[in-house]
């Protein structure tokens, strides 16, 4: 960790009371209030906050870039002695991709697909003639040594979708580094991984910004994460700084009531419980996608009625996979789906209306899981007629009945998707599984995509229901902390396999099989030494 | 198929594609053209005609077989490049001396006029696919401004108005008011190269503005279309000059649908350019396929819908394949 002293002359980039506004519905909308950030030489600042809170937003205004469609109004952004906010595009491009350099999100995305790995790597730096193409070419390959990339001399012959996302999130910090710059942003760079690659990419970035005295700013929304990363944190919300400290602080003694939030989902611990009673078994499951290989391997698993089983496991591992042979939307090759003591058809459209009111799904996204133009009463209303036969007329009582269940008022009988924040929205979807008083749910990654305080409320909801309602649930997630805090058994995936089953307590308790060891150890921990625990063991 | 790569296996697949499609085509033309109105024999002989004469001649047109071997026989001989011979060069004073008939083959009056049509489209080519990709690219560079909508606005223009219109308004300010060109383009097979490129200006200019605004205008939008992709604003933020983002890195991206455009108004230039022809009087294909149907000269609108067809097929193919080798997923697998 850094000295806490800076000296003034190591001020690398000072932002002064910045506000940016974004042009949406006719109007010019504030995203960053008047916000101040400080960043000395050779420091790491995380910035952390969720969803609409300005980060990206302010992790590229520090490059002096706002998106198409915003503006800078006010404040300066001081980056070496010169005002960027001021500065002529021209300028700016002379400094992008040489002294301040970016890594996106989503890596995948971020790179060109029509261009070789290596030409992209050092094409910042060619193009402002920093050194020779020979020369840059092998700094390129001893930085993929460094980020270690497997076969660094000739990944680089590579294009982006020849390699995998973990590698090519360190592709592109490789990237970032070609022309060792002064201030490289990190926007999210771990969020689109799967934990175990995580804990890689983490170390890579950590030591290459280390082992070059890059300063950076570390922007996500994984307070575990920026434990590991950070000297310092800035905690934003609504385009304004809640709070600045530095980590060990910050973790220890957060000041500020939003701060001490963010920790909120980690405190929900459900008791597991039991249950003799069996609602679904599947048997011997294999599946695959068309005439493509198995993407589910004789699959046996038991889900006892009125609990939670969640099925854990990174993204392809055949989660929700499991999910849509229960369902009957993937036909699988063999095996048995038994649900209540009776075999059901394989295929969805071989099974009875009651069959299919049983079973409900809610979905991992809102926004696309619902019809757009219909209303919250079209879109509840809709298992109501088709399952119970409630005409359009008479529904009203019945859906104030749903929408009062998952604690939301009846002012929102009349809005439209677009109308709905997105934890409100998932409520709706919780209520449409509802409205066919289904006897089981199965909740595909429905946290994921919402904030930390959101994700809370929508889990406490589920519990409740569960217990008022005693509904089975089946939490697919591959987060962690969504199991600790919801299941009462866990079914751990890899590849295609059941890797371990059984009680909670059993699974996140030694001995464990291989991989669930290696899932359950890369998980993040706030404690700022976790990244160096687990790369010792 | 399995250990061939990718690439060619799909590119196989295609070309049998092509051939189906052609196959089902020249069933469409066969019995189209067959259901023509009118008869051919009865047309020639007109009132003289006798019971007699009416059947030598269909028998010796061929006329007088069934449909569906009539249409074997243009088949077979259609894949050997023989295309049968024309109708018109026959007439009633030849009905009773067949081996006295004048009757030219198709493919002899067809190759001159394809010619024709080819150098025309290819005159054309030469001047607007460069002209559209260079407005399209610069008008996405410099897009809402008054560059752009300039742009936008004359090629909206030129593709709202007919193409005849087009046609005579430049016959009336480059040829008539300034005589720069002549108005008639009527080439023959023995005219010197320079000459004929000279006596096509006019023709090939009209096809280019009516051509221009739907190519540029695709251009256009397949790169802005990529430009809010987040490879655009890494590029960006490499500090890559706006022109090098929008020529390295969305043009790449966006070969497979600016092949396409180009590839429709290719076949456009080819098969349906009949009323430029005729304006200017270009001895073209179209021209001939026109004067056929008129005739009832049966041979040579099949001979000419068959060369539209293969021309349109091909020219489709060969945009597929672009968009192929231009996408790096399937050029080079996993």
């Amino acid at each position: 960790m850094k000295s806490s002293k800076h000296k003034k002359k190591d001020l690398l980039l000072d932002i002064q009371n910045i506000s940016i506004e974004g042009f949406s519905d006719e109007i010019w909308h504030p995203i960053i209030k008047g916000v101040n950030l400080q960043l000395y030489r050779g420091e790491v600042l995380g910035l952390i906050g969720e969803s609409g809170a300005g980060k990206s937003t302010l992790g590229l205004a520090a490059m002096g870039f706002v998106r198409t469609g915003c503006r800078f109004t006010s404040g300066s952004i001081n980056f070496n002695g010169q005002d960027l906010t001021k500065l002529s595009d021209k300028k700016k491009q002379q400094l992008w991709g040489t002294k301040l350099s970016y890594v996106a999100q989503s890596a995948a995305a971020a790179f060109n697909p029509a261009h070789k790995l290596i030409n992209q790597t050092i094409e910042s730096s060619l193009s402002h003639k920093l050194e020779t193409k020979e020369i840059l070419l092998k700094d390129a390959v001893q930085l993929y040594k460094e980020m270690q990339l497997p076969n660094p001399d000739e990944i680089g012959e590579r294009y982006p979708h020849q390699v995998s996302g973990g590698q090519l999130q360190r592709t592109m910090t490789a990237m970032a580094m070609s022309s060792k710059p002064d201030l490289i942003i990190f926007d999210e760079p771990t969020t689109a991984l799967d934990v175990t690659t995580q804990v890689n990419v983490l170390a890579t970035i950590r030591s290459i910004v280390k082992e070059h005295q890059t300063a950076a700013i570390y922007i996500t929304h994984d307070l575990a994460v920026v434990a590991q990363m950070a000297d310092r944190i800035q905690v934003l919300r609504y385009g304004d700084t809640i709070e600045v400290a530095k980590t060990s602080q910050m973790l220890k003694s957060p000041k500020e009531e939003y701060t001490k939030s963010l920790w909120a989902v980690r405190s929900i611990k459900k008791k597991e419980q039991k249950s003799k009673e069996i609602i679904l078994r599947i048997e011997n499951i294999s599946a695959s996608y068309g005439s493509g290989p198995k993407v589910l391997q004789d699959i046996n698993i038991n889900f006892p009625t009125g609990r939670t089983v969640a099925i854990v496991g990174e993204s392809g591992s055949g989660k929700s996979t499991t999910a849509r042979t229960i369902t009957g939307l993937l036909p699988p090759t063999q095996g048995k789906v038994i649900f209540q003591d009776r075999t059901l058809p394989m295929k969805l459209s071989d099974r009875s209306k009651e069959d299919l009111r049983k079973i409900q799904m809610i979905y991992q996204s809102p926004d696309t899981s619902m019809n757009p133009r219909h209303t919250v009463r079209e879109i509840i209303g809709r298992p109501l007629s088709f399952y119970h036969g409630i005409n359009k007329e008479k529904n009203t009582d019945k859906v104030l009945e749903l929408l009062d269940m998952i604690e939301l008022d009846e002012s929102f009988v009349d809005r439209l998707p677009e109308e709905l924040s997105g934890g409100q929205k998932q409520r709706i979807c919780i209520a449409r599984a509802l409205a066919a008083e289904p006897d089981l749910i199965i909740c595909d990654e429905v946290t994921s995509a919402l904030d930390q305080i959101v994700q809370e409320g929508i889990l406490k909801l589920l519990l409740r229901l569960q217990h008022e309602l005693k509904i089975s649930y089946i939490f697919i997630t591959h987060d962690i902390a969504t199991v600790k805090a919801i299941a009462d058994e866990v079914v751990v995936m890899h590849q295609g396999l059941v890797v371990e089953q059984g009680s909670k307590k059993d699974i996140f308790n030694p001995p464990h099989p291989e991989y669930t060891k290696l899932l359950l150890s890369s998980v993040p921990e706030m404690d700022p030494t976790w990244l160096n625990k687990v790369l010792e063991k | 198929m399995s250990n061939l790569h990718p690439i060619i296996s799909t590119l196989l697949k295609r070309i049998g594609l092509g051939i189906i499609s052609l196959f089902f085509v020249t069933l469409i033309i066969f019995s189209s053209v067959n259901l023509l109105p009118g008869d051919f024999v009865e047309s020639v002989l007109g009132q003289t005609r006798t019971e007699e004469s009416v059947k030598i001649f269909r028998k010796e047109l061929g006329l007088d077989k069934p449909y569906h071997i009539r249409y074997v026989n243009w088949l077979t001989s259609a894949i050997q490049g023989d295309l049968g011979s024309t109708f018109s060069g026959r007439n009633a004073t030849y009905a009773n001396q067949p081996q006295q008939s004048t009757a030219r083959s198709v493919s002899s009056l067809l190759k001159p006029r394809l010619f024709n049509t080819f150098f025309l489209a290819a005159m054309t080519a030469i001047i607007a696919i460069p002209l559209s990709l260079l407005l399209g690219i610069t008008a996405a560079l410099y897009r809402n401004s008054i560059y752009d909508r300039t742009v936008n606005a004359s090629a909206l223009t030129t593709i709202s108005m007919p193409e005849f219109f087009v046609a005579y308004i430049l016959i009336i300010y480059l040829a008539s008011i300034n005589q720069f060109f002549p108005s008639l383009s009527n080439v023959t097979s023995s005219t010197p190269f320079f000459e004929r490129i000279y006596l096509s200006v006019l023709p090939a200019l009209t096809l280019t503005l009516v051509t221009v605004a739907h190519m540029m205008r695709m251009t256009r939008a397949s790169i802005i279309n990529l430009l809010s992709s987040p490879y655009i604003e890494m590029a960006r933020l490499k500090g890559i000059s706006k022109t090098q983002v929008i020529i390295k890195h969305a043009l790449p991206n966006a070969w497979a649908p600016i092949a396409n455009i180009i590839a429709f108004n290719l076949a456009y230039l080819i098969v349906g350019v009949v009323v430029v022809e005729v304006v200017f009087v270009y001895p073209g294909v179209g021209q001939l396929m026109v004067d056929s149907v008129i005739k009832r000269d049966i041979p040579v609108v099949q001979g000419c819908a068959l060369v539209f067809a293969v021309t349109y097929i091909l020219l489709n193919l060969i945009a597929d394949v672009i968009s192929i080798i231009t996408n790096p997923r399937l050029l080079y697998p996993k």
